[in-house]
């Protein structure tokens, strides 16, 4: 047998064992290095419905390591069905909504539990849930209400910080105007217009373009877990958590009394629930575009205070865009004038005090405000009036003394010529 | 009583001098001067074609005399502390009779000066005066301008507003690329890790003792050459003519009227472009946009920020510090690298790199302004 041949007999077995060799090491580097735990919701929803899995994508509860059985119990490591959601292992399937509150309070009113995950979120939404206007129709019966996952979301279910999360301040209107902005499911129960009215207001224009995230919107009002609409009485404390000063001035002004008498809800009269305009010093008018006119005409004590409280606001504003304008031509001709800029400054905080003070309805309580505004006017005109002259001052300086230069020119021009004639 | 010869003698005595010419005898006769007179005397300036240059000389040293005059004027009233400053600034901008004018003045002055400074120096360059013998004066006039530049830098910082303080932050910020020294020369410059209180007051010390110090006794070196060598006759204007003129009263006449113009432009800069103040420096807030230092650090400036930020192993901010430092020490020993100029023969080379300096400068420059 030549050599040729003995090669063609060797040949067949290399390939067998060179396949066997990579067949070996293929299953080898396939197996996996630990076995994962299996988790049989998971497994199953996903061939059943995979858009209900992925809707957990970014959930808080599943990054923070609770699955579908921290809220929905049963057991997870059994393949069987009827194991794996047995009651006996504390399945609880899908609550229904009048048991959404206690299902989630399960953890969320507990505060050893909460203490696990985050220790500074309160413990008592579930509580003053039942004290919501939602909880209450619940207990009545309602389905149609709110609960936890109306708002929150059941699965995917995000951080209040997150913007994505359906209670991020941005989009809480949203959020509370799928039902209430919703006719055919308010069922006439109440107005749907209020998430339109809020969209058009001086703090949806903060929230939502200027994108300032301490503007209130629908909860800061209204509560959130414990939602319901401020009783008449309630509404100078609800706009007084951050509007203090004139929730303050209103409760010293002669108005406070009244208001309660008449069952007027407060800061609504002027200003509306929610479509809460910018303020203007237009609304203390006693003209027809202005607010006290509707109820205050002439001849009473009321009419009198708002005239002489609209003028005194009217006459600072109109004086300190005159010293503004006076500053800002100094300014633009180059003049040192911060210290001007300070008195003017002075004077804006004077005018800002009197639009808070204008809530205690007092025509002299303005006036030592607008006063002290008019002070740092006057002297803040004065400066740059100063300003003005100093720069006229200036301007004569520079000819006088381009003059003499001029003429030292001439001068030194002529002595150069005398010296070279010679 | 007198005798005859007495009387002859006053007779022929010679004519009796006025009050003035009495006073600078007794002057002369204590003092000495009457070498440096007959210098001055004898001293003379090449006329020629290029002969407007050597303007840019005395410029230069009248603007200097200006910053001197109004820069002591200003000590008066200047607080050096980052409590202060700011606020003794603004008291000179506002309460001081005529001390917008002389801040005003004193800042338009420093940057005219350094701008007749560079022009000075590129004239210089260009009509290669940096020959024998005058090696040492081109260098003397180089570190001048270094001086000045120094000068430019601890004087922004002085006024304590904001611009001023992040530009200042970005600026001593650069030396850190410096391999082993570059922390220490960063905190050295600052007075510690950060632009503070104390940077403020060891910029004022470089401001008004070292930097002055230091232009005295160059600066006398570089006039006392200037007086000795004479004006230097650019190549080429040798056959043109013989015609000079006396320096004292001739040329400086022309040097007072260009002073004087000077002069009325910088009254008129004052008082149509008073020099702003700014806002306070708050190390707290955020640096603002638009951040850069004065413009004759804008070329470097912008070359840095344009550089990317790793060439090939080395770090682009390092390797475009490490050139300005090349180019620095190479503008320095222009004058012995130059052989050719030194043999009196045309150095075009040296001409060409000096056209593409001066392009350089004034592209980066713009860049820096319109970017």
């Amino acid at each position: 047998m030549g050599k040729d041949k003995l090669k063609m007999l060797e040949s067949p077995w290399k390939i067998l064992g060179t396949v066997a060799c990579a067949g070996f090491l293929a299953s080898v580097s396939f197996l996996p290095a630990q076995p994962k735990p299996a988790d049989s919701c998971v497994a199953c929803h996903t061939d059943l419905d995979e858009s209900l899995t992925r809707q957990m994508d970014g959930d808080i509860h599943l990054e923070r390591g609770l699955g579908c059985v921290g809220c929905h119990g049963g057991d997870a490591s059994q393949s069987d069905q009827e194991l794996a959601m047995a009651a006996t292992r504390g399945f609880a399937g899908r609550p229904k909504p009048a048991q959404t509150a206690a299902f989630c309070g399960k953890c969320h009113s507990d505060a050893g539990f909460m203490k696990k995950y985050n220790p500074a979120l309160r413990i008592d939404q579930q509580a003053e849930y039942l004290t919501s206007v939602h909880g209450k129709l619940l207990g009545q019966g309602n389905q149609m209400v709110a609960t936890c996952i109306s708002c929150h979301g059941s699965h995917g279910i995000r951080s209040v910080s997150h913007p994505m999360s359906r209670v991020y301040p941005q989009k809480v209107a949203q959020t509370c105007g799928k039902c209430h902005a919703d006719s055919g499911y308010m069922k006439s129960r109440l107005p749907t217009d209020q998430v339109a009215h809020y969209g058009k207001s001086v703090h949806a224009e903060a929230l939502m373009k200027k994108n300032d995230l301490s503007a209130p919107t629908c909860n800061d009002c209204h509560g959130n877990h414990g939602a319901s609409p401020p009783g008449v009485s309630s509404v100078a404390n609800v706009c007084g958590t951050c509007h203090t000063r004139q929730a303050e001035m209103f409760r010293q002004s002669p108005h406070n009394a009244s208001f309660q008498q008449l069952g007027q809800a407060e800061c609504l009269v002027c200003h509306d629930n929610h479509e809460i305009a910018p303020p203007t010093d237009q609304m203390l008018s006693v003209e027809e575009s202005g607010t006290c006119a509707d109820c205050h005409s002439e001849g009473d004590k009321g009419y009198a205070a708002a005239q002489a409280m609209h003028r005194s606001i009217t006459d600072l504003s109109g004086r300190l865009n005159e010293v503004e304008q006076l500053v800002t031509r100094a300014e633009r001709a180059g003049m040192e004038v911060s210290r001007a800029r300070i008195g003017l400054s002075e004077g804006h905080d004077a005018l800002i005090g009197a639009r808070v003070v204008v809530h205690r309805f007092s025509a002299s309580h303005v006036k030592t405000e607008t006063d002290r505004g008019m002070a740092s006017a006057r002297k803040t005109r004065q400066l740059g009036e100063q300003a003005l002259n100093e720069l006229q001052f200036r301007r004569k300086g520079l000819a006088a003394s381009l003059l003499v230069i001029g003429l030292a020119l001439v001068a030194v021009f002529f002595k150069i010529r005398q010296i070279e004639r010679k | 009583m007198k005798t005859t010869s007495e009387f002859e003698h006053q007779t022929t005595a010679p004519p009796e001098l006025s009050r003035i010419q009495a006073a600078q005898q007794w002057l002369r006769h204590r003092l000495g001067t009457a070498p440096v007179e007959e210098m001055a005397g004898h001293k003379t300036v090449p006329v020629h074609r290029h002969t407007i240059w050597y303007y840019l000389g005395g410029m230069t040293l009248f603007l200097f005399s200006i910053q001197v005059v109004t820069g002591i004027l200003l000590l008066l009233y200047y607080r050096p502390s980052a409590e202060e400053a700011f606020e003794s600034v603004q008291f000179i901008m506002t309460d001081v009779s005529f001390g917008w004018l002389v801040r005003s003045i004193h800042s338009w002055s420093a940057n005219l000066m350094i701008l007749t400074l560079f022009i000075h120096m590129f004239s210089v360059y260009f009509l290669k005066a940096y020959r024998p013998p005058r090696e040492i004066t081109w260098i003397t006039g180089v570190l001048l301008l270094f001086i000045a530049l120094g000068f430019g830098f601890s004087g922004y910082l002085l006024p304590w507003n904001k611009l001023a303080f992040f530009a200042t932050r970005v600026g001593t910020e650069i030396p850190r690329v410096f391999p082993f020294v570059g922390d220490f020369i960063m905190r050295f410059l600052r007075g510690g890790d950060e632009v503070t209180g104390a940077t403020l007051t060891r910029f004022f010390g470089f401001h008004v003792a070292i930097l002055p110090a230091l232009t005295t006794a160059i600066l006398g070196v570089h006039l006392w050459l200037v007086q000795s060598h004479g004006m230097s006759r650019p190549r080429g204007t040798e056959h043109e003519n013989d015609r000079e003129m006396k320096f004292v009263p001739n040329f400086l006449l022309r040097d007072i009227m260009g002073w004087l113009v000077a002069l009325g432009i910088l009254a008129a800069l004052a008082a149509i472009f008073p020099w702003e103040l700014g806002e306070k420096a708050d190390p707290f807030v955020p640096a603002p946009a638009g951040i850069r230092p004065e413009w004759f650090f804008l070329f470097s400036f912008e070359t840095l920020k344009l550089l990317p930020a790793h060439i090939w192993f080395f770090e682009g901010e390092a390797l475009g510090i490490l050139g300005f430092t090349l180019g620095i020490g190479f503008w320095l020993l222009v004058p012995f690298l130059d052989r050719n100029a030194a043999r009196g023969l045309p150095s075009r080379g040296f001409t060409v790199i000096g056209v593409v300096v001066v392009i350089y400068i004034v592209v980066m420059t713009a860049i820096g302004f319109w970017s």
